[in-house]
């Protein structure tokens, strides 16, 4: 599966959409999903937590290893995915469908900056190495 | 970047596209496919591992009985049938954990013991250096050459059976934790995932023609992260997780595997005695939602203690834990596990939480 292309992307392995109203769409990368394996839990952030961007907000584990997941940008949380409190295996079989968090940037030019579809690839070809 | 050591099955493994990790130095498989399912597959139906990491360590001589009833913990003279398996763990002088171990009564010149990988080549010099002192004439050798391929499940000793012709007339009559030999072959029913099934060592050379043998009778490859959960859920201790040479065998579940009884003196044996242990392993099981880790911190009202393994139970569908806790814990408690900033609930259990295709708890 390759990276879709109207994302956005940090060297942490998330992807960013941007909605209609400005607000972003956070989840992790097939990269991420297939690296953990089998998803058994996800703690999202509660919606109105303000996050720093880099910060530690949320948390998915697999069958295997936990794994921290990193606000993208600084801005505030909107909303937690629930459905995956019941079904985490989503994150595995639709990675860039089950969303873990919606949040408000803080500056909408932090999202233009990260990375596009080909700059996270060759993050994800560099960690091969 | 150091070597990582590989199996005759490597290359195999890479082709039925495992994802592979540096596990104790090894190259080994992890997950062909969903862990989830290879869990089930085992529970359900059969499948197979690779563990030829594990190494084969074969006792010979006079005098062989008498130098594994002093070097073990659990007592050798309970195997009184050719092929029957014992589980021990070796201790050292202070009592605490240097393996553990399965030994095989093949003949009163020939005991064969398998152990874990990455403590095989401390094992061996362990035994090297206690047997020059009791034992000067017992010939020790290990058996990198073998391979061995676990097959477990409840269709694992039929679908053996068909791969490997005349195997079925020397190994039906195999009772639960014994071997026999098939020419350069050793077909054990003894295993780590509270399935039935065999655990087969094998010359090198032969492995993949075997391993491709049971492929095509439509056994499925599982990874070492199915072995971990599969032998959780049976409440089967991991050397490294569980005990290691940091803590003694009372404290970690193996009690039963201790003969402290008959007048027989053991290394480690005057240390436990006069060192009763305040811990115990337990079982839990999260009552809260998360997932329970080796080395979170349990809290009880009788003082602290640790998750030794930890892991999600595909069998019963929450997370599943073995905890070392102090002694005043009783099975029905409720104990707190802290996970990141939360203090989870958890309930103390009695394992195994899981065996022969169905859940305990």
């Amino acid at each position: 599966m390759s990276n879709p292309t109207n994302l956005k992307y940090t060297a942490s392995h998330e992807w960013v959409k941007t909605e209609a109203d400005g607000s972003i769409t956070v989840g992790i990368t097939q990269h991420a999903q297939e690296l953990l394996g089998d998803m058994v839990f996800v703690e999202a952030p509660a919606a109105g937590r303000k996050l720093k961007a880099k910060e530690e907000c949320a948390v998915v584990e697999s069958v295997k290893a936990a794994a921290d997941v990193y606000a993208p940008v600084s801005g505030t949380v909107t909303a937690a995915n629930g459905e995956l409190d019941s079904a985490p295996e989503a994150i595995n079989s639709d990675p860039y469908g089950a969303w873990i968090f919606k949040m408000k940037p803080d500056n909408a030019a932090d999202v233009a900056a990260l990375l596009d579809a080909a700059a996270y690839q060759a993050v994800v070809d560099s960690e091969a190495h | 970047m150091t070597t990582l050591k590989q199996t005759p099955l490597n290359a195999t493994h890479r082709a039925m596209g495992a994802k592979m990790v540096d596990f104790g130095g090894w190259d080994m498989p992890v997950n062909y496919g969903s862990q989830i399912d290879e869990h089930h597959q085992v529970r359900n139906d059969c499948g197979m591992f690779d563990v030829s990491h594990m190494r084969v360590v074969d006792m010979k001589g006079a005098g062989v009985r008498k130098f594994l009833r002093y070097l073990l913990a659990n007592n050798v003279d309970k195997l009184t049938m050719p092929g029957k398996a014992l589980y021990s763990a070796m201790l050292r002088p202070d009592g605490h954990v240097i393996d553990d171990l399965i030994v095989y009564f093949m003949t009163e010149e020939w005991f064969r013991i398998v152990v874990n990988a990455g403590t095989a080549d401390k094992d061996l010099a362990w035994m090297k250096a206690q047997a020059a002192v009791h034992a000067p004439g017992l010939d020790i050798a290990d058996h990198p050459e073998l391979a061995m391929i676990a097959v477990q499940g409840p269709h694992a000793r039929q679908k053996v059976w068909e791969a490997l012709p005349g195997s079925q007339e020397l190994s039906a009559g195999l009772v639960p934790f014994s071997a026999v030999e098939m020419g350069a072959m050793f077909i054990a029913r003894t295993g780590y995932t509270g399935e039935d099934g065999f655990e087969i060592m094998l010359p090198a050379k032969a492995a993949t023609f075997f391993w491709n043998t049971l492929a095509e009778k439509g056994v499925k490859p599982i990874g070492l992260g199915a072995r971990d959960t599969l032998r959780l859920e049976a409440g089967m201790n991991l050397y490294g997780q569980d005990m290691d040479e940091t803590v003694g065998p009372l404290e970690s579940g193996l009690g039963w595997t201790v003969d402290l009884k008959s007048e027989r003196d053991f290394i480690g044996k005057a240390a436990l005695l006069a060192n009763p242990p305040d811990k115990k392993l337990v079982g839990l099981v999260l009552l809260d939602r998360g997932v329970l880790r080796g080395h979170q911190h349990v809290k009880t009202a009788h003082g602290d203690g640790e998750i030794t393994s930890g892991s999600f139970s595909p069998t019963l569908e929450k997370s599943i834990a073995l905890a070392r806790v102090p002694n005043g814990v009783q099975i029905g408690d409720t104990v707190h596990v802290e996970i990141r900033d939360k203090s989870l609930n958890a309930k103390v259990v009695k394992y195994p939480f899981a065996r022969n295709g169905k859940g305990l708890i």
